[in-house]
């Protein structure tokens, strides 16, 4: 490998092995990540025998250093001679699957389940299964934990003998002493489900579910709720009236909260995976119950999920169940005590309409919408005028223009400066449905109020706002309805609002197009260059270079090159910094 | 007892604890012999001990006052924090033939300046660098876990161990010299070699901004993914992974401030149930709560509270019933709670009065305008259950600690000093008299010394050791070894 003499190729080497120590993490972190380089000059063999020992004891280090390790050691193969050394990676990763630092665990966790697919059966049984049950075995509970996520990946890979002790290992963590191992067990059990033959699926893993799903800790049962998704998924339509359900029907009554949450937070995994006659005849109660659910948490994960269920219920019965069932129960969330509720039901309710059809969302959600709409918490109308899009495909948005408008008129002048913030950035949409006519007579005047705000990030997207609307209505509306109100504000006596005219004619002036801003823009900048201020002056610096390109050059010449020179003499200096930095990007030198 | 008992040591400490008990079975009268007196007195000065680490004099200062004192979920380590913001862990000596005396003692195994003094510049507020709580994690790996506060920051630290440390460089030689890069003609990759042990304490996780007023409490839950921090007005829920964000699950601050009648004092996690808590309050109840039912926790689902005696009622009678502390039996069945004069113990199914009531000092009773006069009135002491839940420890004045049998009803007080008592001495029962008449070896409560107090004490897990925290004074107290 290296000559007798110095090798000048081994010292960039040299350099990364030892900031394998250095003191600064940065260098360490610089080092590992550089690991196969340095595997790559010592070979395979020194690979082997010096540096992953060495690295199987640097479990010490930082979080960040002991991630990237994980992560490397995980595309290592290659680098110690392939799938027939592969389990000379295992020791490192065996160290690092016990730290107490969950990412780091996880990230071992990971990579062991990578390199396990490059094991041949042979030595997955001799190295890797030990190592599977050293850690299902081990004293604390942190290496437990990361055992729960490798019988999975080894399972269908090996010996009937072996799947008996690995199945017999699962069953053991599952009744660990620690919740921290249970905890791991059961949200780990729905993917040892998949890989297990459907008998033992009936045989072991059911009875695992029902006892995880009792568990005396709360946070074991909730994860037993997504395991149970999983495992209903996996069996026939006969099986899980008998074996799934009645746990499932438990946990949506759970006494805890946090894992009724979950019921109702996985309810469309749910509803996939037992399919339509279950839906209807159990999901549809229990959807019923968590929507009134005595904890606003609960009621909130399960409003999410309106439209989503159903969407998802069964074409014949469909608009019946929802007529019968589901719409009574959004009716009361409408005005539930709790915001958050009406929050999370205002931002899907809508979505309702596609479902329903013309008639019923006239006749049953209209009335809702129109309630929303009056909502005390800005979050609630927000949501409900965000959405508006669903309705307006079903009955056309006029049906709710006359409640509309006094919502958002009252968003617009909320004291909350966030609030106003997305009413505005609802404006394009809202125009574009409600046409220019309506816009002209009622919202033209708030859109030009807004420029006026006290708030710098409202007149910023109030300007915005501006450019957008030009590109639904088009160059000739502007002229008429905005650009003269705009101009106008050059006069203002306040500074913040003249350069607000600025703001505006650089972001009008391309939508606009060449006449307009030659015509009716030009002008007015061109006379704020004499401003008193200099911020309003710089930034007609920097506005000239902005509408620049949209001019012809005959005015960029006579008329946009004499006022930068001049302003390029002005005695501020970030005036001239701008006028000489417009005059170079516009080539006017 | 608990059940995190460790695997080595329960068998012995079952028996010693079984033959202490069945001596007092047999023979009440000697009871006390057995079970108090002869523990046996081994000293640690915290001022020794930090003098090798911060400070260089030798007088004790108010930074070395300790201020909290727990032993972990084995006993095997003991940690105290004091108000200079330090952590020293003690460690337990492992049995040697060569010195059976040892056997027991408690050394310094790593210490570590956990809080500093900081400032607030939004609130013009001083935060203080003082230890108010310590709780151990269940262990989990070869490290250990503890979660340390102040008023305001809970700070996660991990204690552990390392015993090798990497040589050989490729661009220097052992003693450090640069070589010259161009005689590079192989690559060395570091060798790990054997080394003294070292300790190291290193922060983890540092869990802050979620407190406006003072945390009192901090209580990890059964669950080992969550714990509590309470304030005077509020008790936050953590993930101890989660740093940035904290759920509130109890607020009893009013809209008002000036509707304010009532304060937090301590709160705790029930030992098995990961779903319920206890919190006290300054008014003297005890509220139990299940998070089960709620996110927010404000209506409590079980009250506990003893109607006020009309006959006793006095100016004092409000603060002397304000609670300083509140612990969960080992079992989970009983909640014991102190107050000024008073050690209680209540039955979790019975919510209308306490099942026990143990005077601790009851002849200050007459001297509570004084103790307001000097704000003593006010002070917070702690009690602690024994590894069995069968006898109550807690805190008095002039260096005495109050031990209390619930089986026997006897009870005894003892002094934790050096002047009257020598290492390995059996502890002498003292004697408060009031009235004239003043017994040999009795105290008059006159001559009692209040600044001398025993806020801060803890018992081992299961075993009968002991370790009671006097100012800046460390001693630990375990039964006589045959």
């Amino acid at each position: 490998m290296a000559g007798a003499e110095g090798d000048d190729s081994l010292y960039p080497i040299a350099v990364l092995i030892d900031e394998l120590r250095n003191e600064d993490v940065q260098l360490r972190l610089n080092s590992i990540k550089k690991l196969s380089t340095i595997a790559l000059a010592l070979g395979v063999e020194r690979t082997r025998t010096e540096l992953l020992p060495f690295l199987t004891d640097t479990i010490y280090d930082e979080d960040e250093v002991l991630l990237a390790l994980a992560e490397q050691l995980g595309s290592f193969t290659v680098l110690v001679g392939g799938p027939e050394f592969v389990h000379c990676l295992l020791p490192p990763l065996e160290s690092l699957a016990t730290v107490e630092e969950t990412v780091v665990r996880d990230k071992a966790v990971e990579s062991l389940r990578k390199i396990s697919q490059e094991h041949s059966p042979v030595d997955l049984e001799v190295h890797f299964v030990p190592l599977v049950k050293r850690l299902a075995s081990g004293d604390w509970f942190t290496s437990r934990t990361s055992a729960c996520g490798l019988f999975g990946v080894c399972y269908p890979r090996v010996s009937s003998t072996v799947k008996a002790e690995i199945r017999q290992h699962f069953r053991t963590l599952c009744s660990d002493d620690t919740p921290m191992v249970r905890r791991a067990a059961s949200s780990k059990l729905g993917e040892f489900a998949k890989v297990l033959e459907l008998d033992y699926v009936k045989s072991d893993i059911i009875p695992l579910f029902t006892a995880l799903a009792s568990d005396e800790q709360d946070s074991v049962r909730l994860l037993a709720v997504e395991a149970g998704v999983s495992i209903a998924a996996l069996l026939p339509q006969e099986d899980l009236e008998d074996l799934v359900m009645p746990t499932l029907r438990q946990a949506a009554e759970d006494k805890s909260w946090r894992v009724r949450y979950m019921v109702a937070d996985k309810f469309s995994e749910l509803q996939k995976a037992v399919g339509p006659e279950i839906t209807k005849n159990d999901l549809v109660p229990a959807f019923q119950n968590l929507l009134k659910d005595c904890e606003a948490e609960v009621r909130t994960a399960a409003a999410n999920k309106v439209k989503v269920f159903c969407e998802s219920l069964p074409e014949d019965s469909r608009e019946t169940i929802i007529m019968t069932h589901i719409l009574p129960c959004v009716k009361e969330l409408v005005s539930d005590t709790n915001q958050h509720v009406k929050s999370a039901l205002a931002s899907v309710i809508m979505g309702l309409s596609t479902i329903l059809g013309k008639d019923n969302t006239v006749e049953h959600l209209l009335p809702l919408f129109l309630v929303q709409l009056k909502d005390e918490y800005p979050e609630v109308r927000l949501n409900i005028i965000s959405n508006l899009d669903c309705v307006n495909e079903v009955i056309g948005i006029r049906q709710l223009s006359q409640s509309l408008l006094p919502a958002i008129v009252e968003l617009a002048e909320d004291a909350k400066w966030r609030v106003r913030l997305a009413i505005i950035e609802y404006m394009p949409l809202l125009a574009g449905q409600l046409g220019v006519e309506f816009f002209d007579e009622k919202l033209n005047s708030l859109c030009m109020a807004w420029l006026i705000d006290h708030v710098y990030a409202i007149r910023e997207a109030a300007t915005c706002n501006l450019m957008k609307l030009v590109e639904k209505f088009g160059a000739e509306w502007a002229q008429n309805t905005i650009v003269p109100k705009v101009l106008g504000m050059a006069n203002d006596s306040n500074y913040l609002h003249r350069m607000t005219t600025l703001f505006c004619i650089n972001a009008l002036s391309e939508v606009c197009g060449q006449e307009i801003t030659t015509k009716h823009m030009l002008p007015v900048v061109l006379k704020m260059s004499t401003d008193q201020v200099a911020n309003v002056r710089f930034n007609v610096a920097r506005c000239l270079q902005k509408i620049g390109p949209v001019l012809d050059s005959s005015a960029l010449q006579a008329e946009v090159k004499p006022v930068l020179e001049k302003l390029a003499t002005d005695q501020d200096m970030d005036v001239k910094y701008f006028a000489l930095e417009a005059i170079s990007v516009l080539a006017l030198a | 007892t608990s059940a995190a008992a460790p695997p080595v040591t329960s068998q012995t400490c079952q028996t010693l604890h079984d033959s202490l008990f069945q001596s007092m079975d047999l023979d009440r009268g000697t009871w006390i012999d057995s079970a108090f007196l002869s523990l046996r007195f081994s000293e640690l000065d915290t001022r020794k001990i930090n003098n090798s680490f911060l400070r260089d004099h030798s007088y004790a200062t108010e930074a070395d006052i300790i201020s909290t004192v727990e032993f972990n979920s084995t006993g095997e380590l003991l940690a105290t924090g004091d108000k200079g913001g330090r952590v020293v862990v003690f460690q337990r000596e492992q049995e040697s033939k060569n010195q059976p005396h040892r056997r027991g003692e408690y050394n310094v195994y790593s210490t570590f300046q956990s809080h500093e003094p900081e400032f607030d510049y939004l609130k013009s507020l001083e935060i203080e660098e003082k230890i108010n709580k310590i709780r151990w994690l269940p262990q989990q790996n070869a490290a250990y876990f503890l979660l340390s506060t102040n008023d305001k920051t809970v700070k996660l630290w991990k204690i552990s161990e390392r015993d090798k440390r990497p040589e050989g460089y490729n661009l220097k030689d052992e003693e450090g010299r640069i070589r010259d890069p161009t005689t590079i003609t192989s690559l060395r990759v570091p060798v790990l070699r054997p080394m003294d042990l070292m300790v190291e304490a290193t922060p983890r996780r540092i869990f802050s901004n979620a407190h406006t007023y003072h945390i009192n409490s901090i209580s990890v839950n059964s669950d080992y993914e969550t714990y509590m921090s309470t304030d005077d007005l509020r008790i936050n829920l953590w993930n101890l992974e989660i740093t940035n964000r904290s759920f509130n699950i109890v607020d009893i601050k009013p809209a008002n401030m000036e509707e304010l009648t009532e304060v937090i004092t301590a709160a705790e996690f029930h030992p098995n149930q990961c779903n319920t808590f206890v919190y006290s309050s300054s008014k003297g109840s005890i509220r139990l709560c299940d998070m089960r039912t709620s996110a927010l926790c404000d209506n409590h689902s079980k009250l506990f509270e003893e109607p006020e005696d009309p006959s006793n009622r006095s100016f004092f009678s409000e603060i002397i019933s304000s609670i300083s502390d509140v612990k969960f039996s080992h079992s989970g069945r009983y909640l014991m709670t102190r107050d000024y004069l008073t050690v209680k113990v209540w039955d979790i199914n019975m919510e209308s009065r306490p099942l026990e009531t143990y005077q601790v000092h009851d002849y200050l009773r007459s001297k509570l305008c004084s103790l307001y006069e000097n704000d003593f009135i006010f002070d917070k002491f702690e009690c602690v259950w024994n590894g069995t839940d069968s006898v109550l420890m807690t805190g008095s004045y002039n260096n005495f600690f109050r031990m209390f049998d619930r089986n026997t009803k006897r009870d005894v007080t003892l002094e934790a000093s050096r002047e009257n008592s020598k290492p390995r001495a059996i502890l002498k029962p003292r004697k408060v008299c009031v009235g004239g008449k003043r017994r040999k070896d009795e105290i008059s409560v006159d001559s009692l010394d209040f600044s001398k107090k025993i806020l801060h004490t803890a018992w081992h897990p299961n075993e009968n050791i002991i370790a009671v925290a006097a100012t800046n004074n460390l001693y630990i107290f375990q039964d006589k070894v045959n």
